[in-house]
């Protein structure tokens, strides 16, 4: 049956009372339906903006070669790289939610995949521009693709790992792509069935011709299941090979085999702050906070103080393999990156990822909004700054100490990073403007079983255990968006 | 005869038109189909529709993904340009397994898809059929065939009786033609 009742110890995971299936739509499509407001607008241009400076940085790349970087001969990845692992980090979110927790039975997912997916693609569009454009002829970017001698020179090396990592990043992009738009087709149909004239076609276009017959349920179900199984470990094993990038040369710092984890932790950990940064917002601006309820942020942040724990003890098991190796290059690499002349990076990183994150240990501030928010600020800064002290300190002191140098960003490759996050929200506000930024069909789902309106009936049914009801009613106390009166007297 | 083809009763609640289909069968009347506006489980049971049989169709084309990337390395590597790469042996397998992996993802999961969109004719720019455009935002709607099952007053009455909040009597099959 498609309704039973949910134990009452679990928070609700719909808030608000007289929710419909009617409502839900309404509010759901209100800023697909009509006109956008000033902060949308606002958002859009100041967006709009970066992604042209991001066009004009790319196209000097282009023209001029990468040259116009900040790069030296020891230096030679910076800024670039760095660029594309922070977005790849990132990208992690929304196929761990919708993947991950899916499989999980996880349903506080079901109101925050589609945003967090829709983040995940443009996250990877974001990091794979930076690809295109470090290749310095990006007019020959077909090169890694297994294509027959006389196109090039030789096959690809397959033992390489920034082959697979073509195919990783690629394999990533495609079946993101495929999942969120399969998961959309519903969504899309509700929009072209309201819909009239021009809005239809379009819609329905994009729809394909969804109804919503049992057959087509049945199959969708099932598509989402075996997805979600194979992206799991797809997820995993993209900042795996991403992490392989390094750890398979023979670099000291790169060297070393605790990366796969470690990285796969940091992307989870960037990927969770990045939703949270978005889905503070977006709740706000589009009034959805009966839908991505205290609930949702607070198991977010729990997300991230998980992780961000996890890197940090590989942090300092990275510090303790170097010293315990005994190997002198190695030892130096990390003695150099604390107290070398990048200390400062080191810092940064440390304290944004390791302990400003560690106040989510306090409930007063996982479930306060303004904090939350500005911790994962800083821990998408943290973040970037983890990836710039791999990658720049241990290049810039190789085993050559007469070729130590700085590494300092020219004004393209500043105009390329500010721009790529200009492109990356662009394509977010043009998002929640023509498609459902909440999975409506997944939330309908929860409507009879985990409201909080579900639950208050349950309450006033009054056959719970008055201990269970007491606990039900003290959780609900750090719900912003709950009637708190309304419990009172049930 | 009269003109009527379907006969749709329209639900608010999910569980209401679960209790009609029961109705309905109960009294030997046949579904056409159930249009819902989002998933309805156990609704397969109740209809008697057979299991899906896509995980086998996506195991095939993991599968073959498996083997293709196997094939394609191997024959790049050992056959038509083998290479000496620090003495290594030309076809290594544990470095293969990454790249394995990723394209039995990739024909996994657009096999699995292509298969989805072809059994249920989905695909861009097809014309919807659709028989009440409020099925895919808050009606739960049974139809049933008015030609096959002759006695409309007590299918009526049935539906009501479920609670199904309107009744529809059309006579074409479906309004997204309009």
């Amino acid at each position: 049956m498609s309704s039973h009742n949910e134990s009452i110890l679990r928070e609700p995971l719909i808030t608000g009372k007289n929710i419909t299936y009617a409502r839900i739509t309404e509010e759901v499509l209100w800023p697909v339906e009509n006109k956008p407001n000033k902060a949308w607008w606002i958002g859009f241009i100041v967006a709009a903006m970066g992604a042209s400076l991001w066009l004009v940085a790319v196209g000097y790349t282009f023209w001029n070669g990468i040259g116009s970087w900040g790069l030296n001969k020891t230096v030679g990845w910076a800024w670039d790289i760095t660029g594309f692992v922070w977005w790849v980090g990132i990208g992690h979110a929304g196929t761990l939610i919708s993947a991950v927790l899916l499989l999980f039975r996880q349903n506080w997912r079901n109101s925050i995949n589609r945003s967090a997916e829709a983040m995940t693609i443009f996250a990877v569009i974001c990091a794979a521009t930076y690809v295109v454009s470090h290749m310095g002829r990006p007019w020959l970017a077909y090169w890694p693709l297994p294509l027959p001698n006389q196109f090039g020179s030789l096959w690809v090396n397959f033992n390489s790992p920034l082959v697979w990592d073509v195919f990783a990043i690629s394999t990533y992009f495609s079946v993101s792509l495929v999942f969120w738009y399969v998961g959309l087709l519903p969504d899309i149909a509700t929009i072209r069935d309201r819909a009239t004239g021009l809005r239809r076609r379009i819609y329905s276009i994009m729809s394909f011709g969804w109804t919503g017959s049992v057959k087509t349920w049945q199959r969708f179900e099932i598509v989402s299941l075996v997805l979600a199984g194979v992206s799991t470990p797809l997820v995993l094993s993209v900042h795996t090979i991403v992490s392989m990038d390094f750890a398979t040369s023979v670099i000291p710092g790169w060297h070393t085999t605790i990366f796969p984890p470690y990285f796969v932790a940091g992307a989870i950990f960037s990927g969770f702050a990045m939703v949270q940064t978005l889905l503070l917002i977006t709740r706000k601006v589009l009034g959805l906070e009966n839908y991505i309820t205290m609930f949702h942020i607070e198991s977010m942040n729990k997300i991230i103080v998980l992780t961000g724990s996890i890197v940090g003890v590989a942090y300092l098991t990275e510090l303790f393999i170097a010293w315990y190796s005994g190997a002198e290059y190695e030892q130096y690499a990390f003695l150099n990156r604390i107290s070398g002349p990048y200390w400062w990076a080191y810092a940064i990183m440390m304290t944004c990822n390791v302990i400003t994150p560690q106040l989510f240990w306090f409930e007063k501030i996982r479930t306060h909004i303004g904090i939350s928010w500005i911790l994962s600020i800083i821990v998408n800064i943290g973040m970037w700054f983890e990836r710039f002290v791999i990658i720049v300190t241990s290049l810039h002191r190789d085993y050559l100490p007469s070729s130590w140098v700085m590494f300092y960003p020219t004004w393209v490759d500043i105009s390329i990073f500010i721009g790529s996050i200009g492109v990356f929200f662009t394509l977010f506000l043009l998002f929640i403007r023509v498609l459902p930024s909440v999975a409506m069909a997944e939330v309908r789902l929860l409507v009879k079983t985990s409201s909080e309106q579900a639950k208050l009936k349950l309450l006033q049914e009054g056959k719970l255990k008055a201990e269970e009801a007491e606990f039900y009613k003290e959780s609900l106390g750090k719900y912003d968006s709950v009637e708190q009166g309304a419990y009172a007297n049930v | 005869m009269s003109k009527i083809k379907y006969i749709l009763g329209l639900f608010d609640d999910p569980d209401e038109m679960m209790n009609g289909i029961d109705k309905l069968k109960q009294n030997n009347f046949s579904v056409y189909d159930v249009y819902t506006p989002m998933p309805i489980h156990g609704i397969e049971a109740k209809l008697g529709v057979k299991r899906s049989r896509l995980p086998i169709v996506a195991f095939c084309c993991g599968i073959t993904g498996t083997c293709t990337a196997l094939t394609l390395m191997w024959y790049t590597l050992s056959y038509d340009w083998p290479m000496n790469i620090g003495g290594k042996p030309n076809f290594a397998l544990p470095d293969f397994v990454p790249i394995s992996f990723e394209l039995t993802v990739l024909f996994c999961a657009f096999g699995m898809v292509s298969a989805f969109f072809i059994k249920n004719h989905l695909f861009p720019g097809r014309a919807p059929r659709v028989m009440e455009l409020r099925a895919t935002t808050d009606k739960f709607v049974i139809a049933i065939d008015a030609n096959a099952n002759t006695n409309h007053t007590h299918i009526d009455e049935l539906l009501k009786e479920a609670g199904a909040t309107e009744i529809k009597h059309n006579d074409r099959k479906y309004v997204s033609y309009e």
